[in-house]
Parts: C-alpha cells; structure tokens; sequence
C-alpha cells in the first residue's frame, strides 16, 4: 500500500498567557507542548488511529495535518507534496481532499442552515455544482448517510434531529466533495452506543466505497480495537507505542499501554481484572518530565529513564515502542 | 397508575433497604408532559449494588433523584411509592427529607463541581455537612473525621485547607465521594461518577467506591450509559429505555440470558476489548422523542421482533425466572413464555 499522508518531527507549541507577575519577574516564555516531536505515515485505504487520555495531543495532531492549525516545526506531506507552508488558495484546493469531522456535531453545524443547505455547502464554496445538479448531490449523499427519505430530511435544521443524525449530516457534508483523506475526531464520543455503529459502519463504507483513508482519532480503545488497522498510543504530547492492531493489543509493550489497556472496562459480568496501578496522575503539558516523559508515573523507572528520551524502535515486526525497558 | 406489583415480591421476607413500587415521574413543561419514569419497580437490599443502564434520556438521573425527593423542576413524583426501610418518602416533609440526605441516603453527582463551593476549602466542606447532620460534634472533632476519610480516598490529609481548583478532576470526584460516606448512610447513588475521567482515574475511582462500600457496610446505585461499568461493577441491573424499566436481572442472569430485544441488541452493539473480529451490530433508528414517545412498548419501532399487540398495549414488567423481570410481549401477556 503506498503513502498517503506523513508527518516528520510534528510540535505544536501553545504559549501561555503569564500573569502580570510572572512577565516582570521572568524572561523564560511558557508553553504548552500540546504536540511534542510525533512522526508517523498512513498507508492508502488504512484507518490509523491516535489514542489516549485526553490532553495527549490527538486533536491536535488531526488538525495540524488538516492544516487547521500551523505547526511550530516540523513537516506535512499529503501524497508525497509537502503541505507544511502551503498559502490559502492553495489550502483551500487541499481542502477538497482532506476534511475533517469532530465530536459535536452540534457545534459544528449551523444552526439556521438546513440539512441540504449545510451538505450542500461545499459544492457552493468550491464551485462545483448549483442549483439543480448540487441539489441532485446532496439528495444522493443523504441517502448514502442513511437520512431517508432525503427529500423530507433536505429541509430540517440541526436541532430536529438526533446526535447520531447531526454526526450524519457531519459525514455527508464532508464526503460530498469526494475526499480522499478524512480526519475523524472522536466521531461517536458523544453519540449512544445504539447509534455507534451505524456510524463507524458508515465510515468502513466510505473506506470501501470511496477509497477513503482515516486518521481517526480516540480515548476510547475499545472502539479504536474495532475499527483501526493501525494504532498509535500518545502521552503527553508523543506517540510512545505504535502498531498493527493485532499485535499492540495482543502484546502491548509500553507500561503506558499496559496500564491503558488493563483500565478499560470489558462488558462481562464481575470481571476481576488486574488493574496496572500508576503513580499519580498526568503532569500538565507545561512541565513533562525530563528523560521518559512516562518516567514521573512509570512502575519500572530506572535511572537512565530521567535522562534522555526513548525514541521510537521496532520491536517485532509493524510494531514500535519508546521505552528503555522493552 | 393501574400497572404491575412486581410477582418477585412475595419472595423476600426481611424488609428491604428500598423499595420502589409503580415509580412515576413526570416534567410538566410548557410543551407538554415528558413521562421521564414510568412504572418503575425494584427493590435494594443491604449492602448490594445495583447497575441503572441506560442511553442519555432514558430516566436514570431521574430515578436516582427521585430516592433523595431532588428532582428538579417541572418534575413532579406522579405516582407510586418510594420505600426506604419501610417507609414511603414520596410524601415525607422537607424537612425530614433533609435528614434522610446524607444519613440514610446520598448522591454523588457526575459534575463535582455542581455541589463544591469554589470558595470554601475542603475541610470546611467536610465538617459542615458533618456538623448540620450532628451539632454536638465539635468544630475539631469534625475536622479530624474529615482527615480521616481524606485518608481513606487516598488524598493526603493536609490537602484539607485546599480549595476544590486545586484537585484534578478525579481527585475531587473522590471528594465528593468522601463527602457522601462522611455521615455514613446506608445508600449511595453515583451518577455517572466518572463519565467526565479518562479510563485510567475511572477505574481508580470506581475500586475506591467499591472499597468503601465494602468497608462501611453501604448499598449502591451505579447510574451509567455505560453498560461495561455497570456489568464489571454491579450485581444486578436494571436496563432503562425511554423512561420504561425494560429489564431487571442479576449481572449474569443479564449478560448471559438478555431477554429484552434492546437488552440483546445493546449487548451486541458494545465493543469487547478482550475479543478479536467482533462484529458489531447497529440498532436502527434513535430512541423516541419523550414529548411524544410511540404507544405501546417505546421500543417497538427499533424492534426486529415488533408484533401486533407491541403498537397498541404497553407490555407489564413480568417475572421470567428468579429475579429476571423483563417487559416485552415476547414472553407473553402474563409472564409464561409463549412458544
Ligand atoms: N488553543 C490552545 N491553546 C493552548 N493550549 C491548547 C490549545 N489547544 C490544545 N491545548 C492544550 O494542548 C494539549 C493537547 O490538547 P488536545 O490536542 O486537545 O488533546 P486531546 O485531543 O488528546 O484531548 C492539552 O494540554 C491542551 O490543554
Ligand atoms: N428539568 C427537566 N425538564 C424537562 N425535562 C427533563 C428535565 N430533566 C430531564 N428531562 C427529561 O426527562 C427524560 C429523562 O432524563 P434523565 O433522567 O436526565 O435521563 P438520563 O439520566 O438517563 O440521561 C429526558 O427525556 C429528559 O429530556
Ligand atoms: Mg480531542
Ligand atoms: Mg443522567
């Protein structure tokens, strides 16, 4: 499978806003290293997942890559271009293959457009289509989403309908241009678990129908287990394990990870688990830890731990880890 | 309301630490009446847990607030009984109600900030509650409890001049948590206490509650739309559907022998971390508008099973086995199975 999007040594530095205080009495700027160094590449027709505790840099990351944000440094490639300083024309012609979908749908739908007015949209920003032939667009793309029957779904706004039927309008709205890439940011959190799956079934419909690639990005790793090929498990701003599905899950290698994975709650009745237990809780963005930024938390520390930072290293094959100890 | 006592009933001899009979709660509001609990009946021995699962808006924070008499307004208890050690509160004063919070019965909240002052320290939370509850407890007395059950939800002590900003988000849920053992009642309700946390803090926080329930000898309602928690954490469960009790059974009985079509289907639609190649099954539709819910069972348009009598009738919470009750009209009119 070949490339589809790559990113090199990615940093997304947010500054911090001092106190009147703190500007007299200190030089030193303050950030929040909201994304800290990650590398990774997606393959053509893969779903490759961010997962993590929340703050670790997952949206972030997704939407470096749409381009939504700048990055501090480091490198964007969308098929073998490199997108990193693209202008905004350019953006905006990137924009037809690259989109991205959030948690609220709500939020990210306007209140006063209607269903085919907000699926529509795009057409009219780009150009593409009017009148009766966008029309005849958005009648289709409804049906694909499952909003039948279309014609009667058209003309209602985003409050007459369901968290699950918003997230839909979300999806149609962003495949109408055809998209090649599609970041996905926690798309089903705030859906019911009833109208899950019709959701990540219509995305594994798209994957087939459209060719369409996934970034999808996730706290919840039961999920990421259904629907990923590959997954990347972030901390604080890193990847610090990275692999085919299959073989994280089944041999997590990270303490992280394993504590990550023993947390999660498995739907059987009185399921006694050994919960992996870590010392106190994630250090804010401002201050990580020297060395491992996992060490201030990590079960099995050694010395070498505080020092200097793993990198990322193959450890069986499709299958990284940043740790001294594996 | 002219519906079911439950047949399970009779077969308890003891009186239970709460028992609800008929349960209906209404809001009254300006568009018309949302019946957000109907026909509810259950009841919740000492020292057991029970699992409220449910999607958001199927009843469970309501029912839950209904046992403390907080259901906010326009809600309104429209019927049946709500019994805690024999005593039907439904009608009880404000006043008495007030001692009942906290003693017999409390509630931990998902937002803890919804019941921490911002400007009052932890400590001071912690011997108010304690010294409105019992005035002869001295000012140092409280104090030194308070300590005591900081330690106990594994926050260090001296952390008891701290205002609530200064604790992360699981680490005031545990507040909360402490504030709901301080008097020890008999009862706690935790409602979607870690909803907000990530999987890590959740699962600390929901051993710690089940440390404590253990130590101080308490019943438990764990309110959540998660039903993994609910099945890893409870011993029997009661399944919500749009304000209809759909399902009551032990986790087991449950997890094993579902027998409401929702039950089934939400149990094939929740993804197991523990298995490889699940397939995952979607439930057509979304749950009803509650200002216009469908007649009959209110599930019946998302049913594979939906029969005649399903459109028209609202099905009785029927007994099907020891402590299985389920409302559907697959298991017959009466509660025999039909073939
Ligand atoms: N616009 C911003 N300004 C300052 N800090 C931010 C901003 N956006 C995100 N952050 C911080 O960056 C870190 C990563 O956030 P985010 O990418 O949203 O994480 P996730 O999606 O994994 O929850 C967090 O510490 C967050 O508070
Ligand atoms: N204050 C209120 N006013 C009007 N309707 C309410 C109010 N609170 C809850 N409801 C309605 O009652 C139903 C049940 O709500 P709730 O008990 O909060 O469900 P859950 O806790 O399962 O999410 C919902 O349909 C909701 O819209
Ligand atoms: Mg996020
Ligand atoms: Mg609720």
């Amino acid at each position: 499978m070949s490339e589809i999007v790559r990113v090199e040594h990615l940093k997304k530095y947010f500054p911090v806003q001092k106190s009147v205080l703190e500007q007299l009495f200190t030089r030193k700027k303050k950030s929040v290293r909201a994304v800290d160094d990650v590398t990774f590449s997606i393959k053509k027709g893969e779903i490759f997942t961010l997962a993590g505790e929340s703050g670790c840099g997952k949206t972030t990351t997704g939407k470096l890559i749409v381009r939504l944000l700048k990055p501090t440094s480091g490198r964007i490639y969308f098929k073998g271009e490199d997108i990193t300083q693209l202008k905004r024309e350019e953006l905006r012609l990137l924009r037809r293959k690259m989109q991205i979908i959030f948690q609220d749908p709500y939020a990210s739908l306007n209140p006063r457009m209607t269903i085919g007015k907000a699926i529509g949209h795009p057409l009219e920003i780009h150009g593409l289509a009017r009148g009766e032939e966008k029309k005849g667009k958005v009648l289709e793309v409804l049906q694909k989403v499952g909003l039948t029957p279309p014609q009667q779904f058209m003309n209602l706004f985003p409050h007459q309908l369901s968290g699950g039927q918003r997230q839909r309008v979300a999806l149609g709205r962003s495949i109408i241009l055809e998209p090649e890439f599609m970041v996905a940011d926690e798309p089903v959190s705030m859906i019911d678990v009833s109208l899950r799956t019709t959701i990540i079934d219509l995305m594994l419909g798209f994957r087939k129908e459209l060719g369409l690639t996934y970034l999808f990005v996730t706290h919840d790793l039961a999920v990421a287990k259904y629907i990923s090929d590959r997954i990347a498990i972030m901390y604080l701003g890193r990847i610090i394990e990275i692999g085919s599905k299959e073989s994280l899950f089944k041999n997590p290698l990270h303490p992280y990870t394993k504590a990550l994975l023993s947390a999660i709650p498995v739907p059987e009745p009185k399921k006694k688990r050994e919960v992996i237990e870590l010392k106190g809780e994630v250090p804010s963005a401002i201050n990580i830890p020297p060395g491992c930024r996992f060490s201030s938390r990590c079960p099995f520390k050694k010395d070498e731990c505080t020092k200097t930072e793993p990198e990322l290293v193959e450890a069986e094959k499709d299958h990284s880890v940043a740790c001294y100890l594996s | 309301m002219n519906c079911s006592t439950p047949s399970f009933r009779g077969e308890i001899a003891k009186l239970p630490l709460l028992e609800i009979d008929s349960l209906a709660v209404d809001y009254r509001t300006s568009r018309g009446t949302v019946h957000a609990v109907n026909d509810v009946s259950f009841f919740l021995e000492k020292g057991e847990t029970l699992g409220l699962a449910g999607e958001s808006g199927s009843g469970k924070s309501t029912l839950g607030l209904s046992i403390i008499r907080l259901v906010p307004y326009p809600g309104v208890i429209g019927g049946g009984q709500i019994k805690i050690d024999g005593r039907d509160i439904v009608a009880l004063p404000e006043h008495e109600m007030q001692t009942f919070r906290g003693t017999k019965v409390a509630y931990v909240f998902q937002d803890p900030m919804i019941s921490l002052n911002p400007v009052k320290k932890i400590g001071a939370h912690f011997v108010e509650l304690i010294r409105t509850h019992e005035p002869n407890v001295s000012k140092k007395e409280a104090f030194e409890r308070a300590k005591t059950v900081l330690k106990n939800l594994g926050i260090q002590p001296e952390r008891i001049n701290d205002y609530p900003h200064q604790f992360s988000g699981g680490m005031r849920q545990r507040i909360m948590i402490g504030l709901a053992i301080a008097l020890n009642p008999d009862l706690v309700i935790a409602d979607e206490p870690t909803t907000a946390l990530d999987v890590i803090v959740q699962a600390k926080i929901l051993d710690l509650l089940e440390s404590l329930r253990k130590a101080y000898q308490m019943a438990l309602i764990l309110i959540s739309h998660d039903l993994s928690i609910i099945l890893e954490r409870c011993d029997k469960i009661i399944v919500m559907y749009a304000g209809h009790m759909v399902e009551y059974a032990d986790g087991t009985e449950l997890h094993g022998r579902p027998a409401h079509p929702y039950t089934q289907k939400l149990l094939q639609s929740i993804p197991n971390i523990e298995l490889s190649d699940q397939k995952l099954t979607a439930i057509p539709g979304s749950p009803p508008d509650m200002l216009n819910p469908p007649n009959g069972c209110r599930f019946w348009p998302r049913c594979s099973c939906t029969m005649e009598i399903c459109r028209v009738k609202e099905p009785l919470l029927i007994s099907i086995g020891r402590n299985h009750l389920v409302k559907c009209f697959l298991y017959g009119e009466k509660g025999v199975q039909s073939e």
